[in-house]
């Protein structure tokens, strides 16, 4: 059975046609691209699938459980995390506060306990604290973690946002544009870390991006779309090898 | 010449390096038993020591309203100021640290609870001495306190959270009339509702139940400002709450039963030095514990980033509806205090006035801080009392320090700090 399974979903914004009929099948422990120009609503598949908007038609499943009609913070406790395409931190929080927020739908006391500090409060404190530190080790992060986010260098940021998105013990991770604005040696880092979680933590990953690169080296398989339709659907070497890909990234050959 | 003003100026600032050398090692509780010895000295020999000093009495509020009423007064108040005031904390807190650090010692190892609650006890002790003195400091002492429960509580929504609400003064009265509708129906005989029903020796026991209400009923009433906030935020939900505030003020002015706009009066008197000493502090004790553990940071990543506390598994709405309720709450259990305080309340004392006062104590103090809370109400309640005799110029003073505040700190004085009991109280020997 599939871990995500979205059929035939379609959006509009007013008139617009952003997504049309669009499909995705993802296997536990698979990486799939997804590419496009700019504006062929890529992020509007990822705010569709998390909740964030709700599909004028089709079906979200993940693990089996229907996702449609469902808040995003419901979405993301079932085991749905994600980052976003320009860093979404919380600017007077730190690095250690930011991982334990993401734990907040693990958190096992309840409003008494947060108004009168009770013991149960204080061991859950202590556990999710314990848990954020792991992540932060693992993600090289340990040294900033009494940091406000705000004082990181953006390479630090994302890395941030990837601890973050990784503690609410997800099964499909989301990465919208994880290298976007990197230099190459952060870019390398970065297909490392990906790598990493991908076999550590035993999560499927989807992920957008612009640098055909990253994508080719990382996904096993890629889905091209142009506005809002998927044109192509294949391993890395179908991609590239696609004559309607080229077309849309690079223009038709044909001037006359 | 050059050569002097630097020597002098080297040995100033020495001379305060040395200074803050030596109180840096006394704890918090060498300073409390410090203050309790000062009040005992007022208590004791004020009115000896004011009557040689040439003072018609014993100065209530540090003698600033007696120097801006006559400036002759300066030198005797400042005598009186160094003798009961100075002298006995700097000597007391001196002397005692070397056993205070000791005691203090003793109680970092022992539960938390126990050391604060010695900590409050010599707090509250200093407080009671000094407000035996006359009425006018037991007044604005009690009045100090309940700004601290309102600044706070706005605290909550406004700097946690990152919403304008206006509607404190609202949810204030809601607290107000539900506690004094309570107590003056149970247990006191009124026009309003005739004689009592209960034994009115019950009353002050039960009195923190009305309050309670009170502040059950003003949670009641911020749902309807929690609601809109799920898709509104700045400014048009500040527009929403200031609505708010007015359905509230005239629906009350509309209410016969409860007064009208004459407003209720005869409450019994309930908010007693202790009572309103033990709102405070639990609420500042509640406020803290909510504000530092995840489940009230979530505020803060719902301020900072909405989009981002959702996806990080935040229930963003439960959220803002617990945080509206847990303010309106405290709101009302402040109005409820306040109401017994001055035995009297009319609709009229909930208005816009009111709630300036209350955001300038906030912003003055600090966003996304309980010591910036309280400092700024208790800073500004102090002021405006102190420069009460400047009578038009007050208004000049105040408003100007604020607009300095916010020059030169814009989140206020103390803002985005944690409260942390256990470093105020720890031994610095």
């Amino acid at each position: 059975m599939p871990l995500l399974r979205v059929d035939n979903m379609s959006h509009f914004f007013g008139g617009l046609r952003a997504v049309h009929k669009y499909n995705l099948v993802l296997e536990p422990g698979h990486i799939v691209g997804l590419i496009g120009p700019n504006g062929a609503g890529k992020t509007t598949i990822f705010n569709l699938i998390t909740g964030i908007h709700t599909p004028t038609s089709g079906n979200i499943e993940l693990n089996g459980q229907n996702l449609i009609g469902r808040q995003p913070h419901e979405i993301a406790a079932l085991g749905l995390g994600r980052t976003f395409q320009n860093i979404l931190l919380w600017r007077h929080m730190n690095v250690l506060e930011h991982v334990k927020m993401a734990c907040y739908s693990q958190l096992e006391y309840g409003l008494f306990g947060a108004f009168f500090g009770t013991p149960r409060r204080h061991r859950e404190e202590n556990r999710i604290t314990a848990k954020a530190l792991h992540l932060l080790k693992i993600f090289e992060l340990s040294e900033y973690q009494a940091q406000l986010v705000t004082s990181l260098s953006y390479g630090v940021q994302r890395r941030v946002e990837m601890a973050r998105a990784m503690a609410i013990n997800p099964r499909v991770l989301f990465l919208d544009e994880p290298t976007a604005g990197m230099t190459p040696d952060e870019l390398n880092r970065m297909i490392t870390i990906i790598r990493d979680i991908h076999q550590n933590f035993e999560v499927a990953i989807f992920l957008i991006e612009h640098r055909l690169k990253f994508v080719m080296e990382l996904c096993e398989r890629i889905q091209t779309l142009v506005f809002g339709e998927i044109i192509a659907e294949g391993s890395p070497e179908e991609i590239q090898n696609n004559p309607q890909v080229i077309e849309a990234y690079l223009g038709s050959e044909d001037v006359s | 010449m050059a050569r002097k003003i630097i020597e002098t100026r080297s040995a100033v600032s020495g001379l305060v390096g040395k200074f803050r050398q030596s109180t840096r090692r006394i704890p918090l509780l060498a300073w409390l038993l410090g203050w309790l010895a000062a009040a005992a000295t007022e208590y004791f020999v004020g009115d000896a020591i004011s009557y040689y000093l040439g003072l018609p009495k014993i100065p209530v509020l540090f003698g600033c309203l007696l120097i801006l009423k006559k400036p002759l007064f300066i030198p005797g108040v400042m005598g009186y100021l160094l003798l009961i005031y100075i002298l006995p904390v700097i000597v007391v807190a001196r002397l005692g640290r070397g056993p205070a650090n000791r005691l203090a010692v003793l109680l970092a190892r022992g539960s938390v609870f126990i050391a604060t609650i010695i900590h409050l006890g010599l707090f509250y002790l200093a407080l009671h001495i000094w407000a035996d003195i006359s009425d006018y400091r037991l007044l604005l002492l009690k009045l100090t306190m309940v700004a601290v429960i309102l600044t706070l509580s706005l605290n909550v929504i406004n700097g946690y959270m990152g919403e304008f609400s206006c509607s404190h003064p609202g949810f204030m009265a809601l607290g107000a009339y539900t506690a004094s509708t309570i107590t003056l129906w149970l247990f006191a005989d009124d026009k309003l509702f005739g004689s009592p029903l209960l034994s009115p020796a019950l009353g002050p026991y039960l009195f923190p139940l009305a309050l309670v209400c009170g502040g059950i009923v003003a949670a009641l009433g911020a749902v309807i400002i929690a609601i809109p906030s799920f898709r509104t935020r700045g400014d048009y939900l500040a527009i929403i709450s200031l609505a708010f505030l007015f359905i509230v003020k005239s629906v009350i002015e509309n209410l016969e039963f409860v007064g009208g706009p004459r407003g209720m009066s005869s409450q019994p008197d309930y908010s007693s030095l202790p009572m309103v000493f033990l709102g405070m502090v639990s609420c500042v004790w509640i406020v803290n514990n909510f504000v530092t553990s995840t489940m009230g940071k979530a505020l803060c990543a719902i301020r900072d980033n909405e989009m981002a506390a959702e996806a990080m598994s935040v229930n963003t709405r439960k959220t803002k509806i617990v945080t509206f309720m847990f303010g309106a709450f405290w709101a009302g259990v402040a109005g409820g205090l306040f109401a017994h305080i001055l035995r009297y309340v009319n609709p009229g004392s909930f208005g816009i006035q009111r709630l300036a006062e209350i955001l300038a104590m906030l912003y003055f103090g600090g966003l996304n801080s309980v010591t910036g809370s309280i400092i700024g109400a208790v800073s500004i309640n102090i002021f405006s009392e102190a420069l009460r005799p400047l009578e038009l110029f007050k208004w000049i003073i105040i408003p100007l320090l604020l607009i300095l505040v916010m020059l030169f700190r814009p989140t206020g004085l103390v803002a985005f700090t944690e409260f942390k009991v256990k470093k105020l109280m720890r031994p610095k020997g």
